[in-house]
Parts: C-alpha cells; sequence; structure tokens
C-alpha cells in the first residue's frame, strides 16, 4: 500500500474561494467572503473572523466558534466604516482616487461612534474595521464596567481565577477602581444545578453559552434565565437539575466563573496545572484531551479541539475517569512466584530473564495471548510479534456498552482497531477466548500472556490459570489474574506513557505522558520491546519515535504514518 | 401531576394555539388563560402548558417570571394594583397603599405584593396605570378607580365580598 493510500484525511478539493478585501486597522487583507459557523455551514464572514484571519483577536466573551451566535454581551463591539456612496450611487472619491470612508456615527449625533458586534456583523468590500482605535477601547471599556456592577469580585476563591476571560479583559479594558457606589444585586451563590455542576449565579455574565450549548448541542434544553433585568438568573427548571452525558462542557466554555465542576472545584490553582495533550481512552472515540497534572497527581481532564473528533466536547464520565490513576492498590512492584515462598518482588531483568527463557522453551502452539485493546498500537504490535515467533493464539475483549448520537461510542475500548490491525484480535473480537479456554482445558495451552485484561472474568476461570505451567501478566490494577500470576508486570496507565490508538474511525492519535509511572512500573512498549529482543533476537528501536516508525512499516494499515506526521490532531487511515 | 385543566379550559387554549404559525408563539395567551382561570401559574401548570406546546417547562418558566404579571404563587381573591408611577406618587399613591395595607393587615413598607392570611386580598404597586391625570389610581381586579382617597378605598373594600 502506498504512503498517499494509508493517510486517507478525506479532502475533496475545495471550490473556488471568493475574497473580499477590507482593510484591518488599516492593514489590507483579503478575506473569504465565506466562512464555516459553528455547524461548518458557509456563512458570511464575520468581522470577527476577518480580524482573526488579520491576527487581530476581538475580545469576546457569548461567541464561542462551535455555538450559535447570540450577540449579547456587547464584548466584541468595533468602530468600522464603509465606503461612502455618493447620491449617483457610486462610491466617493477622495482627491488622491482611493475611496473615501465614512466611518459609523450615531444618526442623531455624528461625533458618537456607532460600533457593531463583531460576531454578528458581516464584512463587505472595501469595509474597515478598527479593533485598535480609541473609540473601539472605549466601547469595550463601558461594556466592561457595565459587567462588573453586579459581580462580586471574588477571584481570590473563585476557581476559574488564571483562565478567566473577565479577568483577562479587566486587565486589557478595566479600571483599578469602580465607580460604582449603588448596592450590587445580590443572586443566589453555590447553586447544586446538577450532579456534576456548582453554580455561582453572582458571577454569571449571562452570555447563555451554557444554554445554547446543553440545546444545540447536545439536544437537553434544560437551562434558561429567570427573572430580568440585573436580576435574571441562570438555572435549570425546579425539580429537574442539569444532568445530561455533557454537562461539565459548560464549565470549560463558560467564560467566567460561574459554572464550576464539582470534580475539580478548590482542588488545584489552574496555573499551577501542568497541561499534557492526550487522548480519552474510555470509549473508541478518542476524543483529544488536556490532562492537567501537578507533581505526578492528574487533576483534571480537559477537551482539546479537533473537528475530526470531538469539536471542543467530551462526555462528562470519560472526563472524570482519571481516579484510578491514583489509586493507592496499584501494582507497583515486579514479581516472579516461588513455588515454595509464593510471589517474591524481583528485578525487570531477573524476570524478563526468565519470562524469555521459558518462552523460547515453549514449543510451537502451547503458547496464548489475550492483550486487552487498551493497550497501545506500539504494544499490541510488539505481542503480535511476540505470537508470531511462538505460533500463539490471540485474541482481545470486546468490550461494548451504551453509545450516544454525539460522542459516546458503543466501543469501550479505546483501541479495538490496534488491536484488529495488528492481528492480535481474533475477527471477530473476542472469538477466540473459548478455544484458549478449551486449549488450557485440553493441555495444549500451557502458557498464557494477559495484557491488561482480568480474564477470568472473560471465560478464562482461576481453576484453569491454575492447569498452567506459566501465566504472564502484566496490568496496572490487581485483579483475580494477577493473584494468580508466575510473573507479574506491572505497566503504566495511558498518562503515564507515550504511544498511539486507533480510534473508531481509523485515526491513529498519539497519547503523551503527563505524570511519572508508578512505583516499578514501566511502559509496556518498553519491557515488551526487551522481550521481543530476547525471545525473537529481532532488535528494534528503544524510542516510542522509533517503534512507531517501523511498526508502520510492517503493519500495512499504518503504511507511510510518521510519529512526527501524526501531530497533535492525528491522521485518519483506512480501515 | 394531580394538576387538572378543565374540558372547557383546554378547549380554549387549544384553539389560541391555532392563531400561531409556531405552537411556541401561543406560550403567552396560553398563560394569560390559565391565570385566568386558576389565578395563578402553579409549576404544574407550566409543566402542563410546555407538554402542550411542545416545549420544556424551561422555556416557559423563563416567559412566567419575566413578566410580573403572571403569578407564581397564589393570590387573593381581590388582587388591587397601586399605581406608583410619577403622577400619582406624587399624588398620593403611597399614602394610599399605606392605607390599604393598615386596613387589611399587611405591611405598609412591603412593595411586592402581598396577600392577607383569608386569602382573600392582594395589594401591591405597579407602574403607570395611564390616567396619570386623576391620580392616585387603582385597580381591584378588573375594575379602575381614580382619585382614590381613603372612603373611597373604603368602599371599593366593602363592595368587595
Ligand atoms: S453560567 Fe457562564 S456560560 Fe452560562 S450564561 Fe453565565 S457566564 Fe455564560
Ligand atoms: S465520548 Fe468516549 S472518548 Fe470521548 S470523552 Fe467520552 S468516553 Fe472519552
Ligand atoms: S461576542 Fe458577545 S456580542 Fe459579540
Ligand atoms: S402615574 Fe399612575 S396612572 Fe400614570
Amino acid at each position: 500500500m502506498s504512503a498517499a493510500a494509508a493517510t486517507t484525511e478525506t479532502k475533496p478539493s475545495p471550490p473556488p474561494v471568493e475574497k473580499i478585501r477590507i482593510k484591518v486597522d488599516g492593514r489590507e487583507i483579503e478575506v473569504p467572503k465565506l466562512m464555516p459557523d459553528w455547524q461548518g455551514k458557509l456563512q458570511p464572514t464575520t468581522m470577527l473572523q476577518a480580524c482573526a484571519l488579520a491576527g487581530v483577536e476581538v475580545p469576546h466573551y457569548c461567541y464561542h466558534p462551535k455555538l450559535p451566535v447570540a450577540g449579547n454581551c456587547r464584548m466584541c463591539l468595533v468602530e468600522f466604516g464603509l465606503p461612502l456612496i455618493g447620491p449617483d450611487r457610486k462610491p466617493v472619491l477622495n482627491e488622491d482616487g482611493t475611496t473615501k470612508i465614512a466611518k459609523q456615527v450615531l444618526p442623531y449625533e455624528p461625533t458618537t461612534v456607532r460600533g457593531a458586534i463583531a460576531c454578528a456583523t458581516p464584512i463587505s468590500t472595501g469595509m474597515e474595521i478598527y479593533p485598535g482605535s480609541p473609540a473601539t477601547r472605549q466601547m469595550r471599556e463601558s461594556v466592561l464596567e457595565f459587567l462588573l456592577i453586579n459581580h462580586p469580585l471574588d477571584c481570590p476563591i473563585c476557581d476559574q481565577a488564571g483562565e478567566c476571560k473577565l479577568q483577562e479583559y479587566s486587565v486589557d479594558y478595566g479600571q483599578s477602581a469602580s465607580r460604582f457606589v449603588e448596592a450590587k444585586v445580590h443572586k443566589p451563590k453555590a447553586v447544586d444545578l446538577g450532579p456534576r455542576i456548582v453554580l455561582d449565579d453572582e458571577r454569571c455574565i449571562l452570555c447563555s453559552r451554557c444554554v445554547r450549548f446543553t440545546k444545540d448541542i447536545v439536544g437537553d434544553d434544560a437551562l434558561g434565565f429567570v427573572n430580568r433585568g440585573s436580576y435574571s438568573t441562570l438555572t435549570h427548571f425546579p425539580g429537574k437539575p442539569f444532568d445530561n452525558n455533557y454537562t461539565l462542557n459548560t464549565v470549560d466554555i463558560c467564560p467566567v466563573g460561574a459554572l464550576t465542576s464539582k470534580d475539580f472545584r478548590f482542588q488545584m490553582r489552574v496555573w499551577f496545572l501542568k497541561q499534557t495533550k492526550s487522548i480519552c481512552t474510555s470509549c473508541g472515540t478518542g476524543c483529544n484531551i488536556v490532562i492537567g497534572s501537578r507533581e505526578e497527581k492528574i487533576y483534571r481532564y480537559e477537551p482539546r479541539q479537533n473537528d475530526a473528533v470531538n469539536s471542543c466536547w467530551m462526555c462528562d464520565a470519560g472526563r472524570l475517569n482519571y481516579k484510578w490513576v491514583g489509586r493507592e492498590d496499584r501494582l507497583v512492584k515486579c514479581g516472579v512466584r516461588n513455588p515454595e515462598r509464593g510471589m517474591k518482588d524481583a528485578s525487570w531483568v531477573a524476570a524478563l530473564n526468565e519470562i524469555a527463557d521459558r518462552l523460547k522453551k515453549a514449543p510451537a502452539g502451547s503458547v496464548a495471548i489475550v492483550a486487552s485493546a487498551r493497550q497501545t498500537n506500539e504494544e499490541l504490535w510488539l505481542l503480535s510479534k511476540l505470537k508470531a515467533k511462538l505460533s500463539a493464539t490471540s485474541d482481545s475483549v470486546p468490550r461494548i456498552g451504551e453509545g450516544d448520537k454525539l460522542l459516546v461510542n458503543v466501543d469501550k475500548n479505546p483501541n479495538s482497531y490496534g488491536a484488529r490491525l495488528t492481528g492480535v484480535a481474533a475477527d471477530p473480537m473476542g472469538s477466540s477466548l473459548p478455544k484458549i479456554a478449551d486449549g488450557i482445558r485440553g493441555g495444549g495451552i500451557k502458557t498464557l500472556i494477559v495484557f491488561g485484561e482480568d480474564v477470568t472474568k472473560h471465560g478464562i476461570g482461576a481453576e484453569l490459570l491454575g492447569k498452567l505451567e506459566t501465566l504472564i501478566v502484566s496490568d496496572i490494577l490487581p485483579s483475580q489474574t494477577t493473584e494468580l500470576a508466575h510473573y507479574l508486570l506491572p505497566g503504566c496507565a495511558h498518562a503515564e506513557k507515550r504511544g498511539t490508538f486507533t480510534n473508531i474511525k481509523g485515526r491513529v492519535q498519539k497519547l503523551m505522558k503527563a505524570v511519572e509511572p508508578r512505583g516499578d512500573g514501566r511502559p509496556e512498549w518498553e519491557f515488551l520491546h526487551d522481550l521481543v529482543y530476547n525471545v525473537t533476537g529481532q532488535n528494534g528501536f528503544v524510542s516510542i519515535e522509533g517503534l512507531f516508525n517501523q511498526m508502520v512499516k510492517e503493519v500495512p494499515a499504518f503504511n507511510g504514518l510518521t510519529w512526527a506526521g501524526l501531530g497533535d490532531l492525528g491522521v485518519a487511515v483506512r480501515i | 401531576m394531580n394538576f387538572a385543566v378543565p374540558t372547557e379550559l383546554e378547549t380554549e387554549i387549544d384553539e389560541l394555539i391555532t392563531h400561531y404559525p409556531q405552537k411556541r408563539s401561543a406560550s403567552l395567551m396560553a398563560l394569560h388563560a390559565l391565570q385566568g382561570h386558576f389565578g395563578w401559574i402553579s409549576r404544574e401548570a407550566i409543566e402542563w402548558i410546555a407538554q402542550k406546546l411542545e416545549l420544556l417547562p424551561i422555556n416557559i418558566y423563563e416567559l412566567v417570571t419575566f413578566y410580573p404579571m403572571f403569578r407564581t404563587n397564589p393570590v387573593g381573591k381581590y388582587q388591587i394594583k397601586v399605581c406608583r408611577t410619577l403622577s400619582c406618587a406624587l399624588g398620593g399613591s403611597y399614602k394610599l397603599h399605606e392605607y390599604l395595607c393598615q386596613k387589611l393587615g399587611l405591611d405598609s413598607n412591603a412593595q411586592s405584593l402581598q396577600t392577607t392570611k383569608d386569602g382573600k386580598f392582594s395589594v401591591e404597586f405597579v407602574e403607570c396605570l395611564a390616567s396619570c391625570g386623576t391620580a392616585p389610581v387603582m385597580m381591584c381586579n378588573d375594575d379602575f378607580y381614580e382619585g382614590v382617597t381613603a372612603p373611597k378605598a373604603d368602599e371599593i373594600l366593602t363592595k368587595c365580598k
């Protein structure tokens, strides 16, 4: 298969783009007349989009590229001008022949600038936008002053501090002291909005991002504003808490600290968090995430934009599925079972050498491998090499659950395709597990290698495991299978290693390491590499990049990929 | 939901809905009809109407809380609305409000709606009732009264049975 075939990013040849010329702060640029809106449909380009293309960020609160435009916060107001049209409907020219521009002013007050909201105003030929002008600045200052009138200013105890747009724009356009001498309006604080969300209504700036998100993206029209004017209050209908599988995304998009995650609330100041790009491993979708960690402890997952996978969102279940990484009962020691004295700690070198010796002596066909489709492509590929060398039977455990229309996939394995494409999983996945059980029962299979699964839950019970001559197990958390292992190899959570997963659509995406492995735990690809070398005598690469680049040569579906080429967003392959 | 809408009212609301190109547009008129019948809009009423209009309760709840004339609590049999906008304020509406409250055993300092314990009277301030020349003015249910002095107020109250 050629390199071109492997990277099947479906890119239809783009239709000719009609461009128009405008000026942003006096700089002439050409921008497409139409640009994708929140649903990806082409719509007239807005001032805000045009300014972004010119490299100028227009401050905004209610606008979000993936939500319908609401135009309610007014933060994006900009001064602008249009070509002056004479009575003959022709543009009026300056003396030097250039088009005369009429800066837009209030009709009844020609000395006052009439701004337009950049998020909702389409551009037109010859338009001039002045995001850097004094008048624009003044509009921003005024909008911000109004937004802060009833704001509690409790940044010192607010979770959003450090990633708050109200803070950031206040630094840019705010005043050091408030002119407001009247009494502030007080609203409900620490409102239990739903099982995962706490709302501080006093911090809410009524931008309606959360309302639009849950209505237009999730399809659960659960939130709304009650009351009026400065008493307007975000809430849910009494007795109907805000509870769908996507609620925590509102915490991300809330530009202020109004919506906070119960899980993350008061846990860590955001500026201390190290940010690591990775992938959610809770289902086959493989949402792109950022892991927030500090001092080897994970504090939160947040979605990372990837329009080919998860847009800007992730599900609540996936987001909160990180606590197990820090569990106290993690397997932290390499172990070798001694016939008399039971499981004893061992060094990696000793354990791997012993395993290699045993495997080398195993007659062809007497070994079986059960490797989880939660292992990375590289690990599965290394296991497939062992499989080939030992003529082993191998399979993975299918994991089917509930899916939904937005992101959650029915496949709860993050890397089912990795297991299939490397040939580790049987077709269909799981169909060889009974054969392996039979093989053990019949005595044909004497050695079982298990990676990341508790096989006792999948048809290979403790009594069968007891019949094995050799049981080699690598896992992260203790299970009945690890209890019975003869060789126990502590592995790594995905957040502790690098590697790639192939998602349900065939997109190969990178995991990056956020925290150190626990105890003696080592990335599985690392010790598998040692083992494969010991058993097969084939040398490989000791870096993940090298390993990946070697794997793509040998696995046809991956042909043509490179580690570097995966970038942050991954590359789709044909599956 | 132990909330029952009489058939007649439901027919009226169903008919109202046909006046609009979208069901949603009938929200306000349907709420008026419900309040006209029950005197106030309960949570159950909101859920009932939301279902009828194929909306979610929060959509109706937003409306009900936006407009002060929709009641979210039961009110008295007689609802007294005292105008407090400028002309009436100058013309003695605060005195009138105070008088009514004292007479009915209500808090004369309260600005918002209050109801007597027996559920007979509710008193509240409202904004301009468009009869500024004859201040102070008030309404008792749908009846309008101008130049309301203390004796006139007594008279109005005694008429309420
Ligand atoms: S809670 Fe946040 S996202 Fe929702 S309206 Fe208020 S400020 Fe906007
Ligand atoms: S949809 Fe799947 S991949 Fe995405 S966050 Fe949820 S569990 Fe994780
Ligand atoms: S971003 Fe809120 S009005 Fe434009
Ligand atoms: S001010 Fe009372 S009716 Fe107008």
